[in-house]
Formats: structure tokens, sequence, C-alpha cells
């Protein structure tokens, strides 16, 4: 008796102690990030950092802020891509496919999540950035072509999210619209979407966050040129590729530049994460 | 003003019908490139070899070894502690502060882009803890990126078990531990397994997190403490650097081809298990 | 001479605030089979996990009295509850075979102990279905899924296993509320022959059933018990009109 109960206790000690591996390991990522990333940000100041137009490490300038720029410009142009086409994939996969078509091609955008991103940033590099550069000029290493890139990529992502939340919306609302009168476009309209909405919302800004930290296509496609760019045909460079492209051969005070990118990049995640919990949160207390 | 809604419905359908065929022609047209050119590089010898003159020649050989050191290391850590956690999720507490803490840092954890995991295990594995650029140091990074995944997936399949097995169990005369160990996991593993399925997939084409924790040196790993290459990341070294089309196209198709094979397993899994389960 | 097995004094179980069994006094002899009646969420099935305390797994679910059973407080800490659940088998209201064979149900809560002779395992089982009177109808099909049994045999799978136990008590919890007649048939004759030498508990929705098995009838209402007594008697001069109301179709 006593024998047991003490191993329950005991299994449940160490259940308890591995239930906080995940905890641990987002507050050991948090303080080694910050540790490293931000003793120069207080040396040379955070607004040096986060405002300053320069980027030379080897001048100990290290201004991030045509990074930001370029992080947001070519998240922004992904959900203007993907958001579009992975609503309207959902919306039509639910309310206008047949069944059967729903059935195969669920799947089948559900399993382009899994291709690895590299595989997009090669495609990216092999048919978009020439076609860029011969029919709409510049280098074709540009905004643009990440932003395309980058909205193909979140495509299943927004999709999957859309159609599971499209389906969650009880049949009878439809019915009731449906009985009322309205056209099936009418119904979508303005009883489906808004109903699944924070559901919906909660899949793009899972999006946005996979868009923002993407990291290993965008350098193959953006250029990385550390200034802001001027147009949507010039080059750019996000926060991830400063990391990923200089982290190789960065020594010393560069390194720890490089984590300051990525103190700003884990700031701007978590607060997506929070917006995402926080709408989901809302969805299923409703 | 009759005929209004309708015209609205018809062009609504059309514009909507339109949106979805040019997303599934994207990636199609994916999917049908990289096999186009990556199947005929495909052969014995090039899965067979290790690569030789930087890439340009030979096969992958090592890169596949490499991934899949990578793959096993990560899940050997991974699963454990994510099956461990949502069996403590599930069976071993009711909801209240501690469980939520615990969710909301496998939530946030999952929204951590790679190359951030990538710094991480550079600066604690590679660096601090002096493993160097090794497949330990990035199986452990991998580890790390594929836990919230196997926590959730485990937790859903764990809730789904039907509470009257436990009661019986428990009215049997065993204890928790036996509850769980002899009826509960038994009746999750499909959805567990589907876990690390996806989690093999991630681990198999990840690059960011892997090219500063593991390296890339390009040669056949011999111990937990090799720097080797794996085939993402030689996929984006070969394309990136220009060092040969052919074999990048080659490259991603394996990739490309294990990941799909991964995921139709998982789909068929879950496709099962959810049929089993009604 | 009967001899007392449960003795309940001063009961009362919480869920929560709510009081869901209201300061019960009764007792169970060995050998007897108990009707307890009533109408729905009247607190019998309540009172079954009570004496085995699988009610210790609900969140809120507290306690106040006594059970003893066999002259053991059930309820003092030292109690092992692994142990009690294994004298008081339960048999529940629908049949919940365990996903794999009719074998490894039948043995599940002998392998727990750590019995792995075979032999002796083959003896449990058969031993256990014979009882049960399902033997006959699966002897040659033990391998397989006990999910392709009908509802009749999976509850007689059910009734099987808890006999494996080797408990003192037998508590069913409508046991045939589910069943066609002649599945509810089988399991009522089973437990004429078990009562030579096990106690059983028996909560029916069944008024009948009580009637044609039941050597007491217990009737509880409410977290109440009204009365209980005699079957005969119960069933024909009734002390409590709430009762005579119940039997005669009034309520529930």
């Amino acid at each position: 008796m006593t024998k047991i109960e003490r191993n329950e206790r005991l299994i449940r000690l160490c259940l308890l102690v591995v239930a906080f591996s995940a905890i641990s390991v987002l507050a050991v990522i948090t303080i080694f990030i910050f540790e490293q990333g931000t003793p120069i940000m207080f040396k040379y100041g955070f607004k040096n950092f986060l405002l300053g137009q320069d980027w030379y490490p080897s001048e100990k300038s290290f201004g991030l802020f045509p990074m930001i720029v370029g992080s947001l410009m070519v998240t922004l142009g992904a959900l203007i891509i993907g958001v579009p086409l992975g609503l309207a994939s959902a919306i039509f996969l639910t309310e206008f496919s047949n069944r059967r078509l729903a059935r195969i091609l669920k799947p089948f955008i559900e399993l382009l999540a899994g291709i690895p991103s590299v595989v997009y940033g090669f495609i990216g590099l092999m048919f978009l950035i020439p076609f860029i550069r011969e029919n709409l000029g510049g280098p074709g290493l540009s905004v643009l072509a990440s932003s395309i890139i980058l909205g193909v990529m979140i495509l299943p992502t927004v999709t999957s999210i859309a159609i599971d939340s499209i389906r969650a919306v009880p049949d009878s609302f439809r019915e009731g619209s449906i009985a009322l009168g309205a056209t099936k476009w009418q119904t979508v309209k303005m009883v489906i979407l808004p109903a699944a909405r924070s559901g919906i919302v909660a899949g793009v800004v899972l999006g946005m966050g996979r868009a923002i930290g993407e990291t290993m296509a965008v350098i193959m496609v953006a250029g990385n040129a550390a200034a802001i760019p001027d147009s949507i045909l010039a080059p750019v460079r996000t926060l991830t590729s400063n990391i990923a492209l200089e982290m190789a051969y960065a020594s010393g005070e560069h390194r720890q530049a490089l984590f300051a990118t990525g103190v700003i990049l884990f700031v701007i995640i978590m607060i997506l994460n929070t917006i995402a919990n926080l709408t989901s949160a809302r969805q299923k207390k409703r | 003003m009759r005929i209004k809604p309708r015209i609205e419905q018809k062009i609504a359908q059309s514009v909507l019908m339109f949106f979805t065929f040019i997303a599934v022609l994207v990636l199609v047209f994916i999917l049908a490139v990289i096999l186009k050119n990556g199947l005929p590089q495909l052969s014995l010898e090039f899965l067979s070899r290790n690569p030789a003159d930087m890439g340009r020649e030979g096969g992958i050989l090592s890169t596949i070894v490499a991934t899949i050191y990578l793959t096993i290391i990560a899940l050997l850590v991974a699963t454990p502690l994510g099956v461990g956690t949502a069996i403590y999720l599930t069976e071993y507490t009711v909801e209240n502060r501690i469980t939520r803490i615990i969710r909301f840092g496998a939530e946030c954890l999952a929204g951590i882009p790679s190359i951030i995991f990538g710094l991480f295990g550079f600066i604690l594995f590679v660096n601090r803890l002096k493993f160097g650029w090794s497949i330990l140091s990035g199986g452990l990074t991998l580890a790390f990126m594929v836990l919230p995944t196997i926590i959730r997936t485990s937790e859903e399949a764990i809730k789904a078990v039907p509470a009257s097995y436990r009661l019986v169990s428990f009215s049997l005369g065993s204890t928790r531990w036996q509850t769980v160990t002899k009826v509960v996991l038994p009746s999750a593993i499909p959805g567990i397994i589907t876990g690390i399925i996806l989690s093999i997939g991630r681990s198999i084409g990840e690059t960011a997190a892997v090219i500063f924790t593991a390296g890339s040196a390009l040669r056949m790993p011999t111990s937990l403490f090799s720097s080797s290459r794996s085939m993402a990341v030689h996929f984006y070294i070969l394309a990136r650097e220009g060092i040969s089309m052919s074999k990048a196209y080659g490259t991603a198709a394996v990739l490309v081809i294990a990941i799909l094979i991964v995921n139709l397993i998982t789909y068929y899994l879950m496709e099962r298990y959810i049929k089993h389960r009604s | 001479m009967k001899t007392t097995g449960i003795t309940v004094r001063n009961f009362s179980h919480y869920y929560g605030q709510h009081q869901s069994l209201k300061n019960l006094n009764l007792d169970v002899y060995r050998n007897e089979i108990l009707g307890i009646i009533g109408p729905a969420k009247s607190g019998k099935s309540t009172f079954l996990t009570c004496l085995n305390r699988l009610n210790d797994l609900i969140p809120g679910s507290r306690v106040e009295g006594k059970i003893l059973i066999d002259n053991q407080d059930i309820y003092q800490p030292d109690v092992d509850v692994v142990a009690l659940r294994r004298k008081l088998g339960l048999v529940f209201a629908t049949p919940v075979p365990l996903p794999t064979t009719i074998y490894e149900n039948v043995v599940y809560g002998v392998r727990l102990l750590g019995k792995n002779n075979h032999q002796e395992l083959d003896d449990i089982v058969e031993d256990s279905l014979e009882k049960a009177g399902l033997w006959n109808e699966v002897k040659d099909r033990l391998k397989t899924s006990a999910l392709k049994l009908s509802g009749g045999q999976q509850q007689r799978l059910c009734l099987a296993r808890v006999l494996a136990l080797k408990p003192e008590y037998i508590m069913l919890d409508e046991p045939t509320s589910g069943l066609d007649p002649i599945s509810t048939m089988k399991i009522e004759d089973s437990l004429r022959i078990l009562k030579n030498d096990f106690t059983i508990i028996l909560v029916t929705n069944n008024t009948k059933q009580a009637a044609r098995i039941a050597d007491r009838t217990a009737f509880f209402l409410m977290g109440e018990l009204i009365e209980i007594d005699e079957t005969a008697i119960i069933f024909t001069r009734p002390s409590d009109e709430r009762t005579e109301a119940y039997l005669q179709g009034k309520f529930g």
C-alpha cells in the first residue's frame, strides 16, 4: 500500500518535472538570447539599434532599422498575397466545392506545409527571380519576390486553419440564413465569416509569425542589401537573414549585434504569439 | 432587383474558384518542377555515394546519414519529454494555473522561429557545453524545436481516449500509472505516432536551426560529436552557392519525396484513427 | 444467521456544494442480493462508487460519516484503495470492454498483480467466463477483439472481468439497462448462482428486476434512503407512501 502510494507520488513528481520541459526551454532560450543580445544594445543605445540606418558591423555601426522595415515589408507582402488566396481556397473548399474535391485538395494543401522552406526559396531563385528581372526590371531579388515566396509558404497554414474554423460554424447558422432567403455567398459573407472570424484571425497571425520568422527561403530571393528598399523591386534584408548571413563568420561585438537582432525578432514574435493566443482563447470561450 | 444577389453569388463563386485554382496551381507547379528536374538525377549511385568536390560530384549518402542521425536524436529526446508532459497535463492534474503556464510555454515555443533556435543551440550546445558543431548539438536543438508538436498531438490523442476506459481500469484495481501505461497509452498510440511523424518531417526539412548547430562539414558522421551536413543544409548550399544545380535538384527531390512519404503516412494514420474511433 | 458485510452509518456524500447522498444508514448482509431501486439521479450509482472509493477520482468529491466493510473503516487514510476496489468488483451500466482481446479483458485485473503464469491465467479465464455464462459462446475465439461481441455478451464479459479478481462483493450498476430480454435473463441467472459465493449489490432502474432476484430491496430518492426491507415486503406493503407511489409508476 504505502509502496504503491510512494511509487505513484514519485511518478507524479517525475511527470511534473518533465512537464516543465517546454516552459524551461522557452525560459532558457529567452535568457540566452537576451543575455547575449542586450548588453551591446545598452552599450550603443537602444535608439541606435532600433532606428539606426547603417549596418556596418566592422565600423561598430549597428543600425537595424532597414532590417526591421524589411521584415515588416515582406511580411505585409506575404499577407497580401497569402491571405486572400488562402482564405478564398478555404471558403471555396468548405462552402462551394463538392465534398470529393475538398477531400482531395485539403490534405494536398496541408501536405505542402511540410515542404522544406529551402525548396520554396530554390523555386523562387530558379523561376521567380528571372521572371521579375526580365519582365518588371530590377535585379529580381526583391521585396516582391520575397513576398510572393512567403505568401505561398503561409498559404497552407492560413487555408488549413481557416477551413477548420469555417467547418466549426454550426450548420444551423447556414440553414437559418438560407431559410431566410439568402444566397450562399450572402450566407458566407454575413453569417459564416463573422462567426469564424477569430479562428481565421488566429490563422492569419500564425501565418504572419511564420513569414516573419522564415529565414532560408528569404535569403535566397531577397537580395539581402542592408538598406531600406525604395521600391518593391529593390533588394531587401530581413532580421532573420541578417542573423543567418553573418553568423558563420561574426565574432565579438558583431556576433553580439546579431544576437541583438535575435532579441528584436524574439520580441516581435512574442507579441504576435500573445495576440494569437488571446484570439484563440476568445474563440474557445465563445 | 431580385436578380442581383444571384449575380453577386455567381461572381463571388467564380472569384473564389479562380483563387483556389491559382493556389493549387502554384503548389502543383512547385512539386512538378522539383520532381521533373530531380527524379532524373536520382540513381542508386546518387543515394549510395558520398559527395565529392564540394558536392559537384558523387551522391548525397553522408547527408542522408547525418539527417537520419539528427532526426533520431531529436526524437529520442523530444518524445519522452513531450509524451510525459501530455500525460501529466491530461492524467495527473486538473486545469489550474500550472497547466496554463505549461501550455502557454509550449504554444510560445511553437511560435519561435527556427533561426532563434539556431542561435540558442549555437550558444548553449556548441559554445557553452563545448559539443562543437556536431550531430549532438543539432539533434538537441531540433528536439527543442519539435517538442511543442509532440506535446500537442499527444495531448489530443490522450484526451480522445474514452473516460470509461479509465474508470473501468481503476475499478479493476489499477493504480493511476497502470491505467496510463496499460489502457490510456495503448489507445492513444496512433495519435502519438502522428505527432512523432510530423516531427520527423520538420527535422528532415529544417535548415536554419541545423546549419549553426550541426555545422556543414561534408563527410560521413562517425560519432555524436562529428560536424556534419544534413540534406536540407546540403541542398541550401548547393543552390545558394550555385555549386551544382543538377545535384541540387536531385537532393531536393529526395527531400520532397521523404517529406511526402512522411506526410502521407501521417494522413493515413489520422484517417484510420478517426475511423477507428467513430 | 445473517452476517453483516457492509455497515453504512450516517453517511453523506457531496460533489462540491451539491449533497448527493444524505445521511444513509443501512447494512448489507453476506451472500444476499441487495437490490437498490429509485428514479434517475437518486444517488444509487454514487452510492456504489462510494463503496469502492471510485469517487476519489472526481474532483470536489467529499464524504461524511462511516462505511465499514468487514469491520474496516474504508475512509481511513491507511486504507489500501487498490485492494478495496479488487474486493468490491463493479460492473458499469454500459458495457465497456477495453480495446483488446476477450482473453486480455478477463485477465486485465489479474495481470496488474503481476501474475503471468499461462496455466493459471487460462484457468482463471475459463472459470470466470463460465460463471458469467459466457464460456460456451466465446471459448473458440478468446483471442479475438472483445469489441466484436454483442452488447449482452460484452456485459457478461465485464462481469467475468470482475469475477476474475476474486472479489467478495459484486456491485452492478443497472447492468441490463441497455440489453434485450434474453441477455437480461442470462445475467439474472448468473447472479442467482453467484449469490452463493458472493455478496451482490444490484442497482437497477427496472423494479421488476429487483422483484425477480433481490433478497432485500432498498429504495433511494433524491439521495435519501427511503426504506430497506425484504423484497417481498417492499413490493407488497411498503411502509412509506413514496415507495408505493414509485412502484406503481406514479413518478420516476
